[in-house]
This record gives C-alpha cells, sequence and structure tokens, in this order.
C-alpha cells in the first residue's frame, strides 16, 4: 500500500461538548460488575440519579423507568479506568494534542482520567500551568491529574518548589523523557516528596548507554544498522533508583518498564519491603523490535521495542504483581515531525484508544489476566500509587465508570481516532474490547463506532 | 506451448540444401570471402551462422569468423515486455572495420530485429558494408528492411506464425507454419 | 529465471539465484563495456535521479556512468544531510520526485532506512546505494563479481572482513550476500566494533587480525572513520593500526595467497599499508572499481521492467 504524502491538518474536535450528556436518571441495565463484592456471574441494574449511583440492585428484566436506559447486556462495568501516563501537549504544541483533544482520545479508549507528563512547551514545573490545565479541565468528564517536573525546566539541576506544586494539585513528580542523571539530586527529591506522599515517576534511562540509539540493541539493531539502546541502559538507573528508594525510604514508582532486568529488579526490592512500583505499556507486552524491520517510525518509541525474552518478563511481571499498572505513554506527533526516515523521527506513539483492545487481545483473551485485574492494574492501583481515593461502584458514591463491550471486534482506523494525531502503528489491526460508554463527573458519554 | 501446425514447409533436408544455397549465393555476390565475416542473431541466426560457415568452408577450404550478436538491450519493445528478458553477451571475437559482415536471421518479420542488430552491430566498430541473409521472410515489414538472401518466401496471414527448429535446440530441421497464440502480437522470433 | 524485484533495498533477503542472476548479467555488460562505443539504447527514455545526501564520488560517479552507458535521462541531486533541516528533506523530495514521474531513484543517506522510506512514497524503483549503518547492496555486488572473476566458486571460499563492522553497510551487505552464495565468512574488529549478537549471522569472529589472515582466501579491509576514535570505540588510530592494519609484514608472516579488498577510499598507513593496496599481486582493488558500472548496469537493467500493477 503507497504511503499518503500528505499536511496534516489541525482535527477538528470531532465530539462537541453537547455529546457530554448529563447523567440525570439513567439505568445500566443488566450488567456485569467488575468489581470487588460483585460475581461476574451474576447481572445488575445500576440507576445513575444526578451523577450518583443510586441503587445497584440484581437485574429483573423489563420494568418501567421514565428515564435513559442503557442496555448493558454482555457488557462489563468497571470503577472508571485511570491511565497515569499520557503526553497531552497543551501549553506547546496544541497542533499534535490539547487537553481537550487528549481527553476525548481518553474518553474513546474507555478512560475517565489521566495524569499529563510535564514534559509540556513550558514545562509544567510551576503553579501557574498546573492550575491552567487544572482550570481548563475543570468540570470536564475525563479527570486530569498533572504530574510536574522533578527539576526546574526538566534540566536536571534544580528542585522544583514541589510544596507549591502539590498544594496547586500536582500529584507526582517526573522528569518524563529522561532520568534524573545525578544521583544526589534525585536522592534529594525522594527524601523531599516523602512529606507530601506523592510518588517520584522515574523514565530509566542511562543517556550516555543510549547515545545515538533508535532502536532496541539486539540481533534486529545490529542488522538494520540502526543505533542500539541496550536494556542493561534502563536496568542500571532502575538498580540504582530502587537503592536510593531503600536507602532514603522515598516513595519510587518505575515508569514504562521493558527489560527483563528491570522486571527482575523490581521484584526484589518489593521482596525487601523497598516502597516501589511499576508501570508498563500495551506495546510493551504486544510488540517486539522485530517491527521495526519496516523502517516505520509508528515503531518508534523510548524505551524502545524490546526482543522476545523482555517482552515475556514483563507479561510475568503483570500476572505476578510485580508490575502494577497498565498505561499507555500516550505520545502524539505530527505528521511532519513522524513521516520521516526511522533516526530523523521523535519517539513515540498514541496509545489512548488503542489500550483496551490491545490488553484484550494480549492479556484478558489468552487467561494471561482477568477483567478483575484489569481494574485492579488500571484503577485502584493507579490511585493508590498516587495517593488518591480510587473510584468505587457503590451506593452513593460518584458516578465515575467504564463500560466496554469485551466481544465487539473493530479495525483500528487511525483517521477516525479522536486524538489530533496519527502516530500509531496499530492502524488495520483488528481488536477485541472497545469501550461503550463513560461515566464521571455528573456527565456521561456514548462512544460511538 | 504447443502450438496448432498447419503445414511443414521445409524438412531436413529442404533446410540442409537451403542452408547449401544460401552459402553458395553469398560466395557468388561477394566474389569470393575475402573481407567477409558472419554474425549471426541469437538464439537460431547463431546455429544457421554456423552452419553457413561450415558450408562456405566445404567450398573454399577456409573458416570464416564467426561473430555472436545478443540484440535484447537494443529492442524497441523495451517498455512493452512485463519481465526483463535474459540478456546474453554478445561475442565477436574480430575487429568489424571495414568488413563485409553478413548479418544471419532465422525469419525476418516486422524488421525490428534487423534495425535492433545494426544498431547492436555499430557499437563495435565501422563495417564497410552489412548484409542480411535470412532462412524465412513472412512479409508484413513494418520497417524499410530488405534483405539481400532469402531461403524461403513464405508469406503469412494474420493469425499465422513461422516456427523454425533446429536439432541444435529443438532436436530436429524443420521450418513450420503454426496458429499463433491468440491475443499475442507476434515479433521477429 | 526473470527477476520480479521492483526495488534493491538491501542484500539481507536476496537470493542465492537473484544473486547469481545480477552476477551473469552483469558479465554481459562488462563485454559492452570493452567495447569502442561502451553505450546502450536499453534505457531510452527513462528518467533517474541520483539523490545523494552524503558526500560520495566513486558511487555517484559509477552510477552516473552506468545509466549514460544505458542511456537514460539522469538528475543529480547532491547535499550534505547536514545542510538540511533532519526529516524534512527527504520527505519533500519524494514529492517533488513523485510529480516529476521518475523511473528509478539511486539514493544514498545518513539514516539507516531511508531508502525504504523513499520505496513507500514513490512509485518508481528505488535503489540504495548506501543508507546510514544498514546496507550497500551494489557494492557487495561489485566485490562478489571480482571476487567470482578470481576464484570460481563461493562455497567454501573464506572471506575475512576486517574493520569498522558496527558502522559499516558495506560490511553488512556482504556478510549477507557471501553467506548466502555459500562462502564462509569472519569477522574481525576490536571487540568494541562487532555488532551485538554478531555471532547469529553464522560468521566467525575474531579480535586477532593474524588469525584472520591465517583463515582467509579474501581479506577485506573496511575504511576506519576517522572520528571513531574520539568516541572511544579504540583508543588510538596507531594502536588500531598496530593490531588490526593489514601490513606486509602481517602477510609475509601468513606465506599463503591472500586476495586484498577495499571498497574505498582508503586511509592507506591504517587499515592498509599503502604499497600492499597498489600491489597488483594481492589486490584487486582497481578491479572493484571497473566491476562497479557493470554491476550497476545490471541492477538498472533489471529492475527497470515494467511491473505489472
Amino acid at each position: 500500500m503507497k504511503k499518503k504524502l500528505q499536511k496534516s491538518h489541525v482535527i477538528g474536535e470531532k465530539m462537541s461538548g453537547d455529546k457530554f450528556i448529563k447523567s440525570k436518571n439513567v439505568l445500566l441495565k443488566n450488567a456485569t460488575i467488575i468489581e470487588n463484592g460483585y460475581s461476574e456471574k451474576e447481572k445488575w441494574d445500576i440507576f445513575v440519579v444526578n451523577g450518583k449511583i443510586d441503587t445497584i440492585s440484581p437485574a429483573k428484566g423489563s420494568q418501567p423507568f421514565s428515564g435513559t436506559v442503557l442496555d448493558c447486556t454482555g457488557k462489563l462495568v468497571f470503577p472508571g479506568l485511570i491511565d497515569m501516563h499520557v503526553h497531552f501537549r497543551e501549553p506547546g504544541r496544541e497542533d499534535e494534542e490539547t487537553l481537550k483533544s487528549g481527553a476525548l482520545s481518553g474518553i474513546a479508549g474507555g478512560f475517565t482520567a489521566g495524569c499529563t507528563m510535564p514534559n509540556t512547551n513550558p514545562v509544567t514545573d510551576n503553579r501557574e500551568i498546573v492550575e491552567f490545565i487544572l482550570e481548563e479541565m475543570k468540570n470536564h468528564l475525563f479527570s486530569v491529574f498533572p504530574i510536574a517536573a522533578i527539576t526546574k525546566d526538566q534540566q536536571g539541576e534544580k528542585l522544583v518548589e514541589m510544596a507549591e506544586l502539590v498544594d496547586a494539585g500536582a500529584v507526582a513528580f517526573s522528569d518524563d523523557g529522561k532520568s534524573v542523571a545525578n544521583s544526589l539530586l534525585l536522592r534529594r527529591a525522594l527524601e523531599y516528596s516523602k512529606m507530601f506522599n506523592v510518588p517520584i515517576i522515574e523514565h530509566c534511562e542511562d543517556a550516555n548507554l543510549v547515545v545515538g540509539g533508535d532502536m532496541h540493541e539486539g540481533f534486529v539493531s545490529s542488522n538494520l544498522g540502526l543505533g542500539g539502546m541496550p536494556a542493561i541502559a534502563e536496568d542500571v538507573i532502575v538498580a540504582r533508583d530502587l537503592m536510593l528508594a531503600e536507602y532514603t525510604g522515598g516513595k519510587i514508582h518505575i515508569a514504562h518498564i521493558s527489560t527483563k532486568g528491570s522486571v527482575e529488579l523490581v521484584r526484589r526490592a518489593k521482596d525487601k519491603g523497598v516502597d516501589v512500583t511499576a508501570e508498563a505499556t500495551p506495546h510493551h507486552f504486544t510488540l517486539t523490535d522485530e517491527a521495526v524491520r519496516s523502517f516505520d517510525s509508528n515503531y518508534k518509541m523510548n524505551p524502545p521495542l524490546r526482543s522476545e525474552e523482555h517482552v515475556e518478563a514483563v507479561i510475568q511481571g503483570l500476572k505476578d504483581g510485580t508490575i502494577d499498572a497498565i498505561v499507555t505513554d500516550h505520545a502524539p506527533h505530527s505528521i511532519e515531525e513522524k513521516d520521516a526516515e526511522f533516526s530523523a523521527a521523535p519517539f513515540g506513539i498514541t496509545g489512548l484508544e488503542t489500550a483496551l483492545g490491545l490488553i484484550a487481545r494480549q492479556l484478558v483473551n489468552p487467561g494471561i489476566l482477568t477483567w478483575q485485574d484489569i481494574v485492579q492494574k488500571m484503577c485502584k492501583n493507579p490511585y493508590q500509587i498516587l495517593g488518591m481515593e480510587a473510584p468505587q461502584i457503590k451506593v452513593g458514591e460518584v458516578a465515575n465508570l467504564s463500560v466496554i463491550d469485551p466481544a465487539g471486534e473493530w479495525e483500528v482506523d487511525k483517521f477516525k481516532m479522536k486524538s489530533r494525531s496519527r502516530n500509531t502503528p496499530f492502524h488495520g489491526w483488528k481488536l477485541p474490547a472497545r469501550a461503550v460508554a463513560v461515566f464521571n463527573n455528573g456527565l456521561y458519554y456514548l462512544v460511538d463506532d | 506451448m504447443t502450438r496448432k501446425v498447419k503445414a511443414k514447409i521445409i524438412d531436413e533436408k529442404g533446410l540442409k540444401r537451403t542452408v547449401t544455397r544460401l552459402a553458395h549465393e553469398i560466395l557468388e555476390r561477394n566474389r569470393g570471402i575475402e573481407k567477409l565475416a558472419i554474425v549471426g542473431i541469437r538464439t537460431r541466426g547463431v546455429f544457421l551462422a554456423q552452419r553457413i560457415i561450415k558450408e562456405i568452408e566445404r567450398i573454399e577450404g577456409s573458416t570464416l569468423p564467426l561473430g555472436i550478436l545478443d540484440i535484447t538491450l537494443y529492442r524497441d519493445d523495451f517498455r512493452q515486455k512485463l519481465k526483463q528478458p535474459v540478456v546474453q553477451q554478445s561475442e565477436i571475437p574480430f575487429d568489424i572495420d571495414e568488413k563485409n559482415i553478413v548479418l544471419i536471421d532465422d525469419v525476418l518479420y516486422t524488421g525490428r530485429t534487423t534495425r535492433a542488430a545494426l544498431e547492436a552491430l555499430m557499437a563495435f566498430g565501422r563495417p564497410e558494408r552489412i548484409q542480411l541473409a535470412v532462412l524465412v521472410d513472412r512479409g508484413h515489414r513494418e520497417l524499410p528492411i530488405k534483405p539481400d538472401y532469402v531461403g524461403k518466401n513464405i508469406p503469412t496471414s494474420i493469425g499465422e506464425e513461422i516456427q523454425v527448429k533446429m536439432k541444435e535446440v529443438d532436436g530436429e530441421d524443420c521450418v513450420l507454419l503454426v496458429e499463433s497464440p491468440e491475443n499475442a502480437k507476434g515479433d521477429d522470433e | 529465471m526473470s527477476f520480479e524485484r521492483k526495488h534493491l533495498l538491501g542484500l539481507e533477503d536476496v537470493s542465492a539465484e537473484e544473486i547469481t542472476h545480477i552476477l551473469d548479467t552483469a558479465e554481459t555488460f562488462k563485454e559492452i563495456l570493452q567495447r569502442p562505443i561502451p553505450k546502450v539504447p536499453t534505457l531510452r527514455g527513462k528518467t533517474i535521479v541520483n539523490l545523494f545526501y552524503e558526500a560520495s564520488t566513486r558511487t555517484r560517479f559509477s552510477f552516473e556512468l552506468a545509466e549514460k552507458r544505458l542511456s537514460a535521462d539522469t538528475l543529480n541531486f547532491s547535499t550534505s544531510a547536514s545542510a538540511v533541516k533532519k526529516g524534512e528533506s527527504l520527505r519533500d523530495t519524494a514529492q517533488n520526485i513523485e510529480a516529476m514521474k521518475v523511473d528509478m531513484v539511486v539514493i544514498r543517506h545518513s539514516a539507516a532506512g531511508a531508502p525504504h522510506y523513499l520505496a513507500q512514497c514513490i512509485k518508481g524503483s528505488v535503489i540504495n546505494a548506501g543508507d546510514g549503518c544498514h546496507e550497500h547492496p551494489t557494492q557487495a555486488l561489485l566485490d562478489m563479481l571480482t571476487i567470482r572473476d578470481n576464484y570460481k566458486d563461493f562455497k567454501g571460499l573464506r572471506v575475512a572482513i576486517v574493520g569498522d563492522i558496527l558502522h559499516s553497510r558495506v560490511a553488512r551487505s556482504n556478510i549477507y550476500g557471501l553467506t548466502t552464495m555459500g562462502a564462509e565468512v569472519a569477522l574481525c574488529a576490536p571487540q568494541t566494533l562487532i555488532p551485538y549478537e554478531a555471532e547469529k549471522w553464522n560468521v566467525r569472529l575474531l579480535n586477532d587480525v593474524d588469525e584472520a589472515i591465517g583463515f582467509a582466501d579474501i581479506v577485506m579491509a573496511l575504511r576506519i572513520q576517522m572520528e571513531r576514535q574520539t568516541q572511544n570505540f579504540f583508543p588510538t588510530l596507531r594502536e588500531y593500526h598496530n593490531f588490526f592494519g593489514i601490513t606486509r609484514e602481517r602477510l609475509d608472516r601468513a606465506n599463503k595467497k591472500v586476495t586484498i579488498m577495499h571498497p574505498g577510499p582508503i586511509n592507506r598507513g591504517i587499515e592498509l599499508d599503502s604499497d600492499l593496496a597498489d600491489d597488483e599481486h594481492h589486490s584487486v582493488i582497481l578491479n572493484q572499481v571497473t566491476n562497479g558500472v557493470a554491476i550497476r548496469m545490471a541492477v538498472l537493467y533489471l529492475l527497470s521492467g515494467e511491473t505489472q500493477e
């Protein structure tokens, strides 16, 4: 197939505000609830009144109801899913993604919340930007929780004003995109952030070991003559960070873990009682570095796609609980930048709208994880890591729900995505499972085809 | 591909007689073998050329130089062909300058092969004269080309083709009139 | 055999039959190059663009000559990748090429995979004339043509490639081509310049150049790029020459017939002794240059067939 050479055009928000509907009186009928205390064998009717869960009762068949009925036969209802690692490009690169377009992308993917990484332009390292983000997304169906930089301008030199940022609403700190190279500075960050019980999220990568690298160092990179990014570049920083966390008693969260070595290091640290958590992305448990043979820049991301043994270790880590969360690392890039020869293209792919389908295909359908486990890794655990209350499906609680159809096969079409960017390697894939509806903040949205 | 044979125009003995006659005509017209050289066009033109040289050797007692020409790279139907034909070497082991060259081909049809052969030959030098000898002239010329020596004139109609078989590649010596495959535009070969 | 390919992007997936067919076709063109008028009208009316984003004289001249010998119309575009903004230029150029209805593009680029990217963007054929550290298929083919001139069969032939394997596209293409043809290949370099898991290529890995010479019928010396020493792949050029240079002394010590090849341009006195490069008894480096035009003519000819939509 010919690659379309085209200028990127700004894609207007395809979901207008009026498609968010007030959840005044909605019945989720005959639903399977994936939540502690509910058996998947039973069916439930969930009544949402004025944005809150009013009643949950065993499904009764057809009964007169004055509000809107959402037939949830065969559908799963989760407490609202969160993606604790996304890049919405606002402020700075609104041509690639805005907070609102990113939120729509998240909603289409079945999420009700996301944590934005601070590598905006200017960097999210001060109260004003955190407040701007929160103000922009105020009362939106999709909740955005900003992550602030660890160091000023992500330069790895000077600590940000953490207390003030937490006060403004930052939920975690990260210099994502690179590691804090200076071990002393990271030690201070771990010690200082302990006071607020927020995690330090580390992108673990030794900058020197990956110099000139475009992909995972392995036989494929040797074949292609592309610069290698060895697995040990991640491992050595993970090892250092775990030692610092152990020493300081600080709270460390390993971002997008991708190597066998790192998974093993985290596993051992957890055994020793280190306050460490970790996350992994769908592309790291779905694809291997073999995909790069096409030289398609949609297979270029950081951490890079690894070889089979690493992919298996990530899956094992998810299975045994070493890896606590699944995140997308949603990283939109413009066509101008991404549509280029491999080494010239930036790292990163979009992920919000393909995550659930890939999780079903790679983890749930093969029997590696249950939907119950997925709720842990995409709702309960992330909120706990961030020191926040996770949404619950419980009478009296805010209706923060993700409704998904686990059986509905669909084809990924990058041109139909809600994200402003098109950089996905999964275009044309047929995936099981997709979002049907999301509820949050007194609103709900029905995901169309 | 086997095609339906309509008639056998020349048999083994006939082919032998034709070669002998062509050899005599070439000698007569050129008044001997001085400055004479024979160049065969791949594939069957080469075998024909070898036989004519042998015949001349029998008559005159000396051997004429033989050149082999592959005209693939000079074809004008290059753009119409879907696959690249296999190109083979030309072998002209003598200086063609000032020579009288007799170009040998099996069938003369549109004249396009001859044109390509003339162009190919010119890349080797500047012969004094080039003559053309063919086993069969089947008519339907598309270019102003006329043979100097003809084994047999066989006017063909549309839907007919000439198939030359030679022992060196086909296991037998004969010339057949065959039906052309449907929708195929025939060329010289 | 018919040649079905539209592009020549590398030798990694090219079969032994295809390589043999290209080499055989090149023999024909070698004959044409000997003629008083070494030119055929085969590609008359075809337009070929030579896109060179990296400095090159040999390869560019060789392609240009091959194109002219086949009567193609050629356009040349040379620039250094550093002169254009990364990533921008190739896409724009691809759009222009598409608008000009070019039949074939010969591309050299500092980025691995640039020819693959271009092949997806345009309708014409793409020939890789060297992409980053990835492949340089026509160079390996001409090396193989040169080898075939001197040795009858590739099977069991022993070739040692000595030098900066890690950054060498010539090495990769030769490894793929030679092993496909049944030759035994050894790679000899400082450990820092041997690619990760190179043993999976089914090659012998050596760190001792005397051992490599002892092993080989043919020694292929690679060009050492001067900037590598500042990146600490090896300490100094002096040390490199002392431990990995191909010298007359080493050849004398081996006391056997060894053919020397080099893709050029040679750093005389670093990877190869100057007098060895010029010694006809050992070196076939000049034959390599002549064979280059014939190989490129063969590749251009074979790729120029109309492909069915």
